[in-house]
């Protein structure tokens, strides 16, 4: 099951865009698994450092979280403003806080232009980029949240921290050592 | 096994709501996508049905509308419906129970249940597509997507 598309200039990476291991997570804000994982994912890129890129992309089940989309649209326009991940981070620390005040306050923190991300959140572009994140997750074989693609192929083992770290520090090392 | 691409999909007609039923051969003309699951509230059902919901517009786009197939009761989908926010109809091969997943042979007649099947229909209703998945593992929509997608631009 391969990621469909690669990784490209729409997405947001955290990382260099040689590191040897490339993770990418279809997540939703409001999912507690998801939620889970945003620590997971932290253990990963302390433990591998510039051995890793991550790559997040959106996937909220909408009708089952109603607060999956909007968020989604908070990140986005926070992007919009070049701080898509300091929005991610907020968003997973406070899942419990995701109305959509929360979201403005949120933005206001960050020192975001309000106005512009008022528009952006609302934005046609912003609900199609969320969209196509969603429909490529569903042709690359997503099937719940969180699921990751490490160097672009679905990874099916465990995310739990340790677990985590020790299946990529091991990629690592292999793609290192290959000639 | 499953039947396979190129056979006749059997007809059926099923309760979709308490007063409602819903027959294939009613939908000639439109693409149909059948998901065959174990049980409404298990948890693996429980993460694949909302992936197919979020993808209704997706699949009408292909000309193909989505329903589930269990051996559950109207009220426990009802039920499991409205929990899950569906947007696309449940049918209960209820009585007698799991006779539509013989029919399409994806019966786990140990079990009483159906396995975790998937079919894609064409307009004159043939099946163009089907997979079983492993019975724990949640198959996704990739493989619906793509069957749709081989099938774009052909009458049926």
């Amino acid at each position: 099951m391969s990621l469909k598309p690669p990784v490209g200039p729409q997405d947001h990476v955290q990382g260099y865009p040689d590191a040897p291991i490339e993770l990418v997570e279809y997540g939703d804000f409001e999912c507690p698994f998801c939620g889970q994982a945003y620590y997971s994912v932290k253990a990963v890129q302390a433990a591998l450092g510039d051995d890793l890129r991550f790559v997040f992309r959106n996937f909220p089940l909408a009708q089952a979280h109603p607060h999956a989309l909007p968020a989604a649209q908070a990140a986005e326009a926070a992007g919009l403003q070049g701080r898509f991940w300091e929005m991610h981070d907020v968003l997973f620390e406070h899942q419990d806080m995701l109305d959509e005040p929360d979201l403005f306050r949120f933005a206001g923190a960050l020192g975001l232009d309000l106005e512009r991300f008022a528009r952006d959140f609302a934005s046609p572009e912003v609900a199609a980029k969320i969209r196509a994140d969603f429909l490529s997750g569903a042709r690359s074989g997503v099937n719940g949240t969180p699921t990751f693609f490490v160097n672009g192929e679905r990874y099916d083992g465990s995310w739990a921290p340790q677990d985590f770290v020790a299946a990529l520090s091991s990629l690592a090392r292999d793609v290192a050592v290959r000639p | 096994m499953a039947l396979e691409a190129g056979k006749q999909a059997p007809d059926f007609s099923l309760n979709s709501t308490p007063d409602q039923k819903v027959s294939l051969s009613e939908l000639r003309g439109r693409r149909v996508i059948l998901a065959f699951y174990p049980a409404d509230w298990s948890p693996v059902c429980s993460d694949q049905l909302p992936i197919y919901s979020e993808l209704v517009p997706e699949f009408r786009r292909y000309g193909a509308e989505i329903m589930g197939i269990s051996v559950d009761g109207v009220w426990c989908h009802a039920a499991f419906a409205k929990d899950r926010k569906l947007r696309f109809p449940l049918l209960a091969d209820f009585e007698p129970k799991g006779e539509v997943a013989r029919a399409y042979d994806v019966c786990r007649r140990k079990d009483g249940f159906s396995e975790r099947a998937l079919f894609v229909i064409d307009r004159e209703g043939i099946i163009r597509w089907s997979y079983v998945s492993p019975i724990g593992i949640n198959p996704g929509a990739d493989g619906i997507l793509e069957a749709l997608e081989n099938m774009e631009g052909k009458k049926s």
